[in-house]
């Protein structure tokens, strides 16, 4: 910037002058501030999944597009404004006055049609590309029930049924696995995002909706519920675990086995049996047959309580037993105001499901 | 019946007590005083609901801050959201075509000043009753306070199973009466426009902003009727059973969506237009040139007013629609971008080959401009549905309908008002605070609102009361939060400025910016009648022709 155009700036500055710079460069340094690398990566920026990269590709084109329309009507708009500003030395003189130019709006016409015409192009290609994948024969079936405020996750095909976690096998370019959702709401609408995997998809009761994702690597991602549903939408919290095939079979068969019956905790379960906890949760190979709430068939096979609330550690899960409101306030778990013997044994007993 | 109104002496507040003015605002059916009505009772909720997002930000300053509970967090960003349509952006919309209308087209008043009248008190009990149910909602029933189903109130979440109490009748209530408001002003500006242009204003001589409002008040009367059924629809199924929305008894959620979006899509451009309005009538005069291709202009409105009607489920990407469904409506989307660059190009042809004067009006609508161009590219990349997917739902969106709607809308209603003070009040506002307002707002916002585009690209939702740290999010939410600092204080400066030139201002004179449209030719503050005698135009400028005799528009046009 030349100084006279710092001298025209500043003249609109309503400080004194000197403040301008350090207005400027107070700026700067806040943008320049940056919190290191997240230890939780959700940037759709990094995809590693197929749908996930299919939008990136559409992503990258439409920002490019959008930049070189933002750098030469931004550039307009600069130039115009400063070349055209009313110079100190004026005349006093109207300038000529121009009503419009048939040519240069059908200019402007045009070319926002054109840009349009590709960014359209690409669009329906990627909808179709993502949207009309068909499920092959060996695709993994996974169905994901919306709860306020959790995610039940049932395996139909082999007989599974969890909470919180989507469990799937990671795909290779060898031999690609691909996990079909279908989503399904219990109560109010819900939207399953995990930015690194898919874009979102609703949740929405009486009503299906369909979904894939194909994880590239073994690993965990961190996603949310998408779509307000209540109190707790914050604290609905959802991952994909993916692992390689075989800890994804032995995982599989871990979860097909039914709730351990350990003697050495026959008080505890005797207080799950005789209070109300049967009625919202399932263990299975038991009476416990609620679905309510999660299936704490292998809770402690779990990452976190409460869709991701707190880790999953016998001391939260004591806590999260004793009172869930203090955790999540307005879950719809109640305190059941059990004493703390009660509370122990009760504890100890769902530390044995595995 | 007019003719008495314009029989009654002036009464210029000095000698009147404060009771008989409050008496005169209670009984006018002045369109100018209903106008400037209009406005303050906007400008306060404004200051109100700006409030709660303040407490918005402070909650989400920090990861895992508990200054506000879950419950009170949703109740605010609902009433925030609600207000901030219903409450603030269409009354000064409808106080600015109420003022501005008549004046720019050389009649006396609106064609029906006591439907005016009415629509005005019919807004502010609905804004007051949406308030009140922070009072009488728990005392009423026994639970349940505020609003707390968002301002968009997905079913089911509406439904009596998950919205026990009262507070979601009262979003229904309050947005019914208030929206009669809307409604009013809307028919009145479209009569009015019809039939009470005075001599020689063709419609292709009215000024843009008249053109302008007269493609959003169509809108209005094509887009406010589905809300109301629908929420009508919704009063039967929460009190008599009905089910429309009730998925338990097989009502659709996905009905309401439709429902909603064909009202709030069009809502959007019935928000964003009249901002088109003042700007066009602002660069021409700040920028010493006729306005560049006026029917282009009119034509580029027209077109998206029509096609605004038909973009509605780009809210709804992630709703499950075939895939021919999204194509639809990316496409429809895309198309929006067109006649909205038209405009954009159009005012930048305007400034071209002129001599700018960077006066407060004009300094906001070249924030305007800015701030829109990137809110029209972040459109566009919500309207490519699988970029969608990821975005919708996200801080991207809050950050680009938050530029949409301060960046755009807000900066051009502040131009609005410094522009058209002078004439409501016969005094201009500060500069030098009009400035301050500027910096600190223009700071502010970008402070608040940029960072918000990388928390969503991030992976931030909306509508989360709180959230853990280590994904990223704390220093944009930190930055965002220390912006809306900035913009309090600028909003204050506003305020000063308002209240302290009513009477310190210097004396504005009829037409203190060298202007062309009607609304100047008469005194600041015009007299009830508007004008002494009306007008008679040959031109779009009539101003124009009567300062340059010797070169008038008319030999052009």
């Amino acid at each position: 910037m030349t100084p006279r155009l710092l001298k025209r700036l500043g003249s609109l500055w309503p400080g004194r002058k000197s403040t301008l710079p350090l207005a400027l460069a107070t700026g700067m340094l806040t943008c320049t501030v940056y919190a290191g690398a997240p230890d939780q990566v959700t940037n759709i920026f990094k995809p590693l999944s197929t749908p996930a990269e299919s939008v990136y590709q559409a992503a990258l084109l439409t920002l490019a597009v959008c930049a070189v329309i933002f750098l030469i009507v931004g550039g307009l708009l600069t130039y115009t404004t400063i070349r055209f500003r009313r110079r100190a030395a004026d005349d006093g003189l109207e300038p000529p006055q121009i009503y419009g130019s048939n040519q240069i709006e059908l200019a402007w016409t045009v070319l926002p049609v054109l840009i349009v015409f590709v960014l359209i192009l690409v669009t329906a290609r990627t909808i179709a590309d993502v949207q009309n994948q068909p499920a092959p024969p060996d695709s993994l079936k996974v169905t994901v029930v919306g709860h306020q405020w959790w995610w039940e996750i049932r395996y139909p095909e082999l007989g599974i049924v969890t909470a919180n976690e989507v469990h799937v096998p990671a795909s290779d370019a060898a031999k690609r696995k691909l996990t079909f959702l279908r989503l399904e709401s219990a109560d109010v609408a819900h939207s399953f995002w995990v930015p690194q995997l898919a874009g979102k998809t609703d949740l929405i009761p009486n009503r299906v909706n369909m979904m894939w994702i194909e994880p590239k690597q073994a690993g965990t991602y961190l996603g949310n519920c998408a779509e307000y549903c209540g109190t707790q939408h914050a604290r609905m919290l959802l991952r994909v675990i993916a692992h390689e095939p075989d800890d994804f079979a032995r995982w599989a068969a871990a979860q097909q086995q039914n709730g351990v019956e350990d003697a050495q905790v026959k008080a505890g379960r005797q207080v799950f049996f005789s209070t109300s906890c049967v009625n919202c949760h399932a263990v299975s190979g038991t009476a416990a047959k609620g679905r309510f709430g999660p299936d704490l068939t292998h809770l402690m096979s779990r990452d976190t309580l409460g869709s991701g609330v707190v880790p999953n550690t016998p001391e939260k899960l004591r806590a999260w037993v004793r009172d869930p409101q203090t955790i999540k306030e307005g879950a719809l778990m109640p305190n059941m105001q059990l004493s703390d013997k009660e509370l122990d044994q009760l504890v100890a007993y769902l530390l044995t499901l595995k | 019946m007019a003719f008495q109104e314009i029989a009654l002496p002036q009464t210029p507040g000095t000698t009147a007590s404060i009771t008989e003015r409050l008496h005169e605002l209670v009984v006018t059916v002045d369109h100018k005083k209903l106008g400037l009505m209009y406005i303050g009772t906007a400008l306060i909720f404004l200051i109100v609901s700006g409030s709660m997002a303040g407490v918005i930000r402070l909650q989400l300053a920090v990861p895992n801050n508990d200054l506000v509970s879950p419950q009170v967090f949703n109740r605010l960003f609902t009433m925030h959201g609600t207000a901030m349509v219903f409450l603030v952006g269409m009354p000064i919309i409808a106080g600015l075509m109420n003022y501005l209308v008549p004046l720019m087209i050389g009649a006396r008043d609106m064609a029906f000043p006591r439907l005016n009248a009415f629509g005005y008190w019919m807004f502010l009990f609905g804004g007051l009753l949406l308030y009140f149910s922070y009072l009488a909602a728990p005392g009423l029933s026994g639970h349940g306070s505020a609003p707390d189903v968002g301002w968009f109130a997905y079913a089911p979440l509406t439904g009596r199973a998950f919205s026990r109490g009262h507070s979601t009748d009262y979003w229904i209530l309050a947005l019914l009466v208030s929206g009669i408001g809307s409604i009013v002003s809307a028919i009145n500006v479209i009569v009015t426009t019809v039939s009470l242009r005075c001599k020689g204003m063709t419609l292709m001589r009215m000024p843009l902003f008249v053109w302008l409002m007269l493609v959003v008040s169509g809108m209005i009367l094509i887009a406010l009727p589905p809300l109301t059924a629908a929420q009508i629809m919704l009063l039967l199924d929460r009190f008599l059973g009905a089910r429309f929305f009730d998925t338990q008894a097989g009502g659709s959620a996905v009905l309401w969506q439709h429902f909603f979006w064909i009202f709030g899509h069009p809502e959007v451009y019935i928000l964003m237009i009249p901002g088109f309005a003042c700007v066009s009538e602002i660069i021409p005069v700040f920028s010493r040139k006729p306005m560049f291709g006026y029917p282009l202009m009119v034509a580029a409105t027209v077109m998206i007013g029509s096609i605004s009607m038909s973009v509605w489920a780009h809210h709804m990407f992630t709703v499950g629609m075939t895939s021919v469904g999204n194509t639809f409506f990316a496409v429809s989307t895309m198309l929006v971008g067109i006649p909205t660059g038209i405009k954009i190009f159009n005012w930048l042809g305007t400034m071209y080959g002129g001599k700018i004067r960077f006066e407060l009006p004009m300094i906001f609508c070249l924030g305007f401009l800015f701030q829109f161009l990137i809110a029209g590219l972040t459109g566009v990349m919500l309207a490519v549905a699988p970029f969608n997917w990821q975005l919708s739902d996200s801080y991207f969106v809050v950050a680009h309908f938050h530029y949409v709607l301060i960046g755009g809308l807000l900066f051009t209603i502040f131009a609005a008002i410094y522009y058209w003070y002078p004439k409501a009040f016969g005094r201009m506002l500060d500069k030098k605070l009009g400035l301050w307002h500027f910096w600190l707002f223009f700071i502010g916002f970008h402070l608040t609102f940029d960072p918000q585009h990388i928390a969503g690209i991030l992976g931030m939702p909306r509508r989360i009361y709180t959230y853990d740290a280590g994904r990223g999010w704390e220093i944009y939410n930190l930055l965002s939060s220390i912006g809306a600092i900035f913009q309090a204080a600028g909003l204050l400066c506003l305020v000063a400025n308002l209240l302290l030139s009513l009477r310190k201002g210097k004396p504005a004179g009829d037409d203190p910016w060298d202007a062309w449209t009607l609304e100047w030719a008469t005194t600041s503050p015009p007299p009830e009648y508007n004008f002494e005698t009306l007008p008679e135009v040959r031109s779009r400028r009539p101003l124009w022709d009567l300062k340059h005799p010797e070169d008038p528009d008319w030999k052009y046009e």
